[in-house]
């Protein structure tokens, strides 16, 4: 992988983010490589999820600079940014509860190419195609009139997961997208992680805990440890690198 | 069979003071629940906003068509302070303009402001939301009150219809009965529309919706506008219909029709395209009985029925219907799939 010549589609410069006294993000600064798929490690409480929410705009940072495809974003608002085509996925898994999972597919459609009046267009057939197209991709096909909020929590993943992809973002940031799917699934949402990458072009930013799927997945990984960047490399100098090892895989 | 129950609808709704003449004003004061139950519906039950405080367009609306109503003839500072209707008069032509430039104005304003008062109070949540929006209406009415152009707390009277009370009563059922049907059909093109799907969105996850790039300022303030243009009309008819209009107890009544409608919604179904209307017919039926023959009793019974709602019945009638027989409104369900049992 050919990182070092590649275009960075997320570019993020000496960020920090406090909560009153806790230090979440201490001066980190990491780099997205576009169309690669990007990983992000970290014992629990490391400050992975918070440097997320800090990318979309969830809160404010209290200093550094975040850029996307070259402009600083950090200053936009949540909504601006997701019309950007920057996308995320919520590590607690957020889907709409009470409409079923069709439903929760067509208002997820790319809002970034509409107008304010568009809201009050029906929905098109192509749409509910791809809809469609999509909940089979993710196997949730046979459940599709099922209501959100009635699926299994797996279920609930891979659902937000395909809402995602409907909304066609150029990047697509993953809280553990693996967390409570079943083993024998796994590989599958592999699989389809990689295909959304390939087949769909996107960037793909992706925090994991399990080391298999992250190595397996990931050109590029980034270590993150009591709010710092500890490492960063290859899934392979990841392995090996023993800070990593000391401060996370260690530790199990 | 959807529009079997259209054609009824339409058909009793305009036979019914025709047939029960005596009953007319009654059917209109149905409609005004009907309306501001739909309208309530949209942003409590579809989109999770829950307000106390729409019953302020009611009243603003009734004050806006008032005072154009008025004023197209008079000065309506010299009116009031004369006591109205006893000292002037309006000529047939001004009767009617007045009538129709109020009601639009009423509603046109009304929608405009909820725009400002949108960007104020959807920045709060849950239960601070219903409060903000119930504090409006209150200080509406208070300010309103004191206020000696509009008549202050001795209100204004409405310029009278020219010509037969019953002719009156009629024409106003039918200006009620039309806001009301327009009402039904835009609020269900909006549902079928992705504004529907953004309303429900909204209120299942709005943290979500906004990550997923909905702009939903603007759609909580559309939404908010739609219900205070049909709520603002629905005042300015009713001020017309009742003749006489002060702000607390006719305008800005929090706790009559400011409450109804939301027990109208609830008995009928949050949420649901119909259940405001069962839940205003059921309703308004309910009071006038409790109200005939239990008085002195009647907030007890009222009481009464809110607890027995929200305690034992929070689906409503339609919600419960929905889940009985949920192929009648088009609800899938896997089993009912003929694709999953072909695979099974
Ligand atoms: N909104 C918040 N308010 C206060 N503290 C917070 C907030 N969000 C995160 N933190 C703190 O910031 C630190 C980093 O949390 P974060 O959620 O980013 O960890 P993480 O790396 O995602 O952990 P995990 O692997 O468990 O998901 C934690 O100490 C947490 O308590
Ligand atoms: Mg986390």
């Amino acid at each position: 992988m050919n990182v070092v010549n590649g275009h960075a589609v997320i570019e993020i410069d000496k960020v920090t983010k406090t909560f009153g006294g806790v230090v979440a993000n201490k001066d980190i600064s990491l780099k997205v490589q576009e169309g690669a798929i990007t990983g992000m490690i970290g014992p629990n409480g490391s400050g992975k999820t918070t440097l997320f929410n800090s990318i979309v705009g969830f809160h404010p940072i209290d200093t550094g600079s975040i850029k996307f495809e070259g402009n600083e974003i950090s200053k936009l608002r949540v909504q601006e940014i997701a019309r950007l085509g920057l996308l995320r996925t919520f590590q607690q898994t957020r889907i709409y509860g009470k409409m079923n999972c069709v439903q929760n597919m067509l208002i997820s459609i790319p809002h970034r190419k509409a107008g304010l009046l568009d809201i009050f267009a029906d929905h098109r057939a192509e749409d509910r195609e791809r809809a469609e197209h999509l909940l089979e991709f993710v196997g949730l096909y046979e459940k599709r009139w099922l209501m959100g909020g009635d699926l299994s929590f797996g279920q609930q993943k891979l659902l937000e997961f395909a809402m995602a992809l409907m909304n066609e973002p150029s990047v697509l940031m993953l809280d553990e997208p693996t967390a409570g799917i079943n083993p024998t699934l796994i590989n599958g949402l592999i699989d389809r992680l990689k295909r959304a990458n390939e087949e769909f072009g996107i960037t793909l930013f992706v925090i994991e805990h399990n080391m298999r799927v992250i190595m397996n997945l990931a050109e590029h990984i980034y270590c993150l440890a009591h709010g710092e960047l500890l490492a960063e490399g290859t899934p392979g100098q990841i392995q090996n690198d023993q800070r990593v090892i000391d401060a996370y895989l260690g530790a199990h | 069979m959807k529009w079997l129950v259209y054609i009824a609808f339409i058909a009793i709704s305009l036979a019914a003071p025709l047939v029960f003449p005596a009953y007319t004003q009654q059917f209109s004061a149905l409609w005004v629940l009907i309306i501001l139950a739909m309208t309530w519906d949209m942003q409590g039950g579809q989109m999770g906003y829950n307000s106390l405080g729409n019953i302020f367009f009611f009243g603003f609306g009734m004050y806006v068509s008032a005072v154009v109503q008025v004023s197209i003839a008079h000065d309506i500072g010299e009116y009031t302070y004369a006591g109205g209707i006893n000292v002037f008069q309006f000529t047939d032509g001004q009767y009617f303009t007045g009538l129709v430039l109020g009601v639009a104005a009423a509603g046109i304003l009304c929608a405009l402001l909820a725009f400002p008062l949108g960007w104020i109070l959807f920045g709060l949540r849950g239960p601070y939301f219903a409060i903000g929006t119930l504090g409006v209406a209150i200080a509406a009415g208070e300010m309103v009150g004191t206020w000696e152009w509009v008549g202050a707390g001795q209100g204004i009277s409405m310029p009278p219809f020219p010509g037969n009370p019953d002719t009156a009563k009629f024409v106003l059922y039918i200006m009620n009965m039309i806001t009301g049907m327009v009402c039904f059909a835009v609020i269900a093109w909006l549902y079928s529309t992705r504004f529907g799907l953004a309303l429900n969105a909204i209120r299942d996850d709005e943290q979500k919706a906004e990550g997923m790039g909905l702009q939903t300022l603007w759609i909580k303030r559309v939404c908010w506008a739609v219900a205070a243009f049909f709520v603002g009309i629905c005042g300015a008819i009713y001020g017309n219909t009742v003749g006489f209009i002060e702000p607390l107890e006719v305008a800005f009544q929090t706790i009559y029709l400011g409450i109804f409608m939301v027990v109208a919604v609830l008995l009928g179904g949050k949420g649901t395209l119909w259940g405001p209307v069962v839940g205003a017919i059921v309703f308004h039926t309910l009071k006038e009985v409790t109200w005939t023959h239990f008085l002195g009793w009647q907030w007890v019974a009222l009481g009464v029925l809110i607890v027995v709602i929200v305690v034992y019945f929070q689906e409503g009638i339609m919600g419960w219907l929905q889940r009985q027989r949920p192929e009648w409104f088009g609800i899938r369900v896997e089993s009912r799939e003929p694709e999953a049992e072909a695979a099974t």
